[in-house]
């Protein structure tokens, strides 16, 4: 695949993460003015962090004028489940792909963008992650100016609307694969479960989300490669 | 004592970007290791997994609409529907749900 193409692909494959980081950094981009950022800031925040949970923890901090170091720790636990989705990602790259890459590639691995290039079939392109990028990225960016000049742009119905394309896109990730393969979806549903008991028990429910994201996938990544080791040539 | 809102926003930026870069950065070979390759092979579908359910059900002003878009986002899938199709048909279904109920 060339340049062109994969990240053409990249594009249209960031469309709906587009759409769904809209809905959410417009919910950001009031609450950052709430926290007294300028437009400016709150834009500038976004584009350099393009990150959900941590963004928002980040402003109770900022509101709370606690300490730098505060604030470094805060976004390391958040964001520490990043560390696992680069762990998998750098099996997706090819050796021969240049180093440099990998600088621009960490940039832009969030959840959903982690999503689609480490489900992808075979090896990661890096142009395709920069296509996902280039539009998922401004995207983001977009919806806080959005919320911040104005809460009342998009109609809650909309909002609502929106609030599932990127769980939409979850789905359009893990489907496919759990057709072709009984053991990713025995993967998926045991994790899907275990999210929900999660959620819902009392004592594991107080657990937050980034945590739960992590000791999951140790339980459930981990059960699954003791029981249904890969053979080499299928772990691409 | 106030602090300066740019450097906030450096300090978050700084240690988000250093999460995600340092474990690329510090496994540039192929993993030989069976179990981990295999660890690492499964964990975008658990986390994937994870995040989607049950977050779903309370992403949408009712739950009602929240499951017409999870059921029609699997269905859609299921018959092969690429990324944008799949998230497009859950939207549009939570906003016709929204609009009758």
């Amino acid at each position: 695949m060339n340049h062109k193409t994969a990240f053409r692909q990249g594009m249209t494959d960031g469309i709906p993460i587009a759409l769904g980081y809209m809905a959410v950094s417009f919910t950001f981009g009031i609450m950052a003015k709430n926290a007294g950022l300028t437009a400016f800031q709150a834009v500038l925040l976004s584009l350099t962090n393009l990150t959900s949970a941590g963004q928002f923890a980040g402003l109770g901090i900022i509101t709370a004028s606690a300490s730098y170091i505060e604030m470094a720790f805060t976004q390391l636990i958040i964001n520490l489940r990043y560390c696992l989705m680069s762990c998998a990602l750098s099996q997706k790259l090819d050796q021969r792909t240049p180093f440099f890459h990998r600088f621009f590639i960490a940039y832009g691995n969030t959840d959903e963008i982690f999503g689609v290039c480490s489900c992808k079939e075979g090896k990661l392109h890096p142009f395709y992650s920069y296509g996902v990028i280039a539009v998922a990225s401004p995207g983001w960016a977009f919806g806080t100016f959005l919320g911040v000049i104005s809460g009342s742009i998009l109609p809650g119905r909309v909002l609502s609307a929106l609030g599932v394309a990127l769980y939409g896109m979850f789905i359009a990730v893990i489907v496919p694969p759990s057709k072709s393969s009984r053991i990713i979806a025995g993967v998926v549903l045991v994790s899907m479960a275990a999210s929900l008991i999660f959620t819902w028990l009392p004592l594991l429910n107080q657990i937050s989300s980034g945590f739960r994201i992590i000791l999951l996938t140790l339980l459930i990544a981990g059960g699954a490669a003791a029981l249904f080791p890969v053979r080499t040539n299928d772990a691409q | 004592m106030s602090h300066n809102i740019y450097i906030y926003i450096f300090v978050m930026a700084g240690v988000t970007y250093l999460i995600r870069l340092l474990p690329l950065t510090f496994i540039r070979k192929e993993i030989k290791n069976t179990f981990i390759r295999s660890f690492l092979y499964y964990v975008p579908y658990v986390t994937l997994s994870v995040m989607t359910f049950p977050a779903i059900l309370s992403a949408t002003q009712n739950l009602w609409s929240a499951l017409a878009g999870f059921a029609i986002a699997i269905l859609v899938a299921w018959k092969g529907g690429s990324l944008i199709k799949v998230s497009a048909a859950a939207c549009v279904a939570v906003f016709l749900v929204e609009l009758i109920l």
